[in-house]
């Protein structure tokens, strides 16, 4: 029998190792960030890892916002990427929005960036999303026409196809893919909810071992077939929320 | 000082560019706010890159306030009937496939040939590109919605940007707080101008000589 529900998030996490590649889903303040795989992998501890992300995310806040700083909602019981950051498991971030703190506030990735501590490579978000899937899909590389004539194409193959020029970017090769799902059933079909679904449907099956974190496991046929939108061919783990809240 | 167009006002500048039919995809800032303001009659679906079509607008109570429904602005929208999700991969393939009409982004720089900076200020590295570059790759046709010039008065729409650029030649119109203008193949032209302000007073806080338009008008909205 197919059964890909764990106990734990802890399990879940546990053969993360030193240097990983880890995808993590999720945009901006969106519920759709696996914030419990997260504080899992904080506990766990694994280290020199290279995050791919959207936003690889801002932590908590250390200190109080200024006066008049903007404050963003944020979903109930959320932490995202930059906690990772924060504890210093993480060289590398592969990311589209690395965050820009506002002047004379501190973030954890900005810091570690100045400190020498942390390497950012930019990526167009179209083209971070396309090297994901790609890497998916078994296609090594591809040719896409953003950033020709930007900072963009810097070091990068060009190439002129029907009359206009291209780039050659290169699959995301990745151990782990953190994703976060509304609900699962044991084979690892997925549904979200709303624009939650962005990368973390990208994402799952782009890694050697994709992860996801749920709300809800349901049995087997529950889930309508024609709503599944991942499918439990890319899954490899599944943990419930059902299954205790992670503090870390 | 001569008074200048305000943000709403330019946003409903913007609104005038939507057809009846089209997929618009709007970016942070003044682009959002025109959303408030689709022309009576005009059916417009909202594309955004995290993965939705046909959107609504800002909720207004808290109880409305879906965190599993939020634009690429990453503010909170409202759920209409059409409405579609979809993951990140199949948002981009709309953006660079060519399946979005029209773009609305804002801008820090734009060149008379078209070029667009808009995503990096110097001295604030690593800057954020977010995914503003294959919007200005791939869109049908891209409006700037910008000030006409810098805190300081400096002009920004230029010869040629000096801020790492999002993409060469890809904007079709620039919408500023005190003037319309096309990019064309022979150059930059003047379209409409802000109550007030003159072709000349216009031209003086521009850095490329500008074409005036047979039908200039004033701006309407």
């Amino acid at each position: 029998m197919i059964n890909k529900i764990l106990d734990s998030f802890d399990e879940a996490v546990a053969d993360v190792f030193d240097g990983a590649i880890i995808l993590i889903g999720g945009f901006g303040p969106a519920n759709g960030c696996p914030s419990y795989l997260i504080r899992a992998l904080v506990r766990q501890g694994a280290k020199n890892l290279t995050l791919v992300a959207n936003t690889p995310g801002r932590g908590r806040a250390e200190s109080p916002p200024p006066p008049g700083a903007p404050v963003r909602k944020m979903p109930p019981n959320y932490d995202d990427g930059g906690l990772l950051i924060q504890n210093d498991q993480v060289i590398k971030t592969i990311c589209a929005f690395p965050g820009t703190p506002p002047p004379g506030m501190h973030a954890p990735l900005n810091d570690r960036l100045i400190a020498g501590k942390l390497e950012v490579e930019l990526v167009p978000q179209g083209t971070l999303a396309e090297r994901i899937r790609a890497n998916k899909a078994g296609i090594p590389a591809f040719y896409t026409p953003t950033g020709v004539g930007t900072i963009i194409e810097k070091g990068k193959e060009k190439r002129e196809i029907g009359g206009k020029e291209y780039l050659l970017e290169h699959a995301i090769r990745a151990d782990f893919a953190l994703v976060r799902a509304h609900k699962a059933d044991r084979r690892g079909n997925l549904v979200y909810q709303g624009t939650s679904r962005n990368f973390n449907g990208a994402m799952a099956g782009a890694a050697t071992v994709t992860i996801a974190e749920v709300d809800e496991i349901v049995e087997l046929g529950e889930l309508a077939p024609e709503a599944i939108a991942t499918h439990g061919i890319y899954v490899n783990r599944v943990v419930s929320r059902e299954s205790g809240e992670v503090t870390s | 000082m001569k008074e200048r167009l305000d943000e709403q006002t330019m946003a409903l500048r913007v609104a005038k560019e939507f057809k009846d039919g089209m997929i618009a995809n709007l970016g942070f800032g003044i682009p959002t706010l025109a959303a408030n303001f689709i022309p009576e009659g005009k059916e417009v679906v909202f594309h955004s890159e995290n993965g939705c079509l046909g959107y609504g607008p800002t909720p207004t109570t808290e109880e409305e306030q879906d965190f599993h429904l939020v634009n690429a602005s990453g503010q909170f929208a409202t759920p209409q009937p059409g409405m579609s999700f979809f993951d990140h991969a199949e948002s981009f393939s709309m953006i660079r496939g060519r399946h979005i009409d029209l773009c609305v982004l804002g801008g820090l720089q734009v060149s008379e040939k078209g070029d667009l900076a808009n995503w990096l200020i110097p001295g604030r590295e690593p800057g954020n590109i977010g995914g503003a570059m294959d919007l200005a790759f791939g869109a049908s046709r891209l409006v700037v919605v910008m000030t006409h010039t810098t805190k300081k008065d400096e002009p920004k729409v230029l010869k040629e940007c000096t801020y790492y650029l999002t993409a060469p030649r890809c904007v079709s119109l620039i919408i500023t707080d005190i003037a319309v203008i096309e990019v064309t193949p022979d150059g930059l032209v003047l379209k409409e101008t802000a109550p007030g302000w003159t072709v000349e007073e216009i031209q003086a806080l521009t850095e490329p000589e500008l074409i005036i338009a047979e039908d200039i008008k004033q701006i309407e909205l």
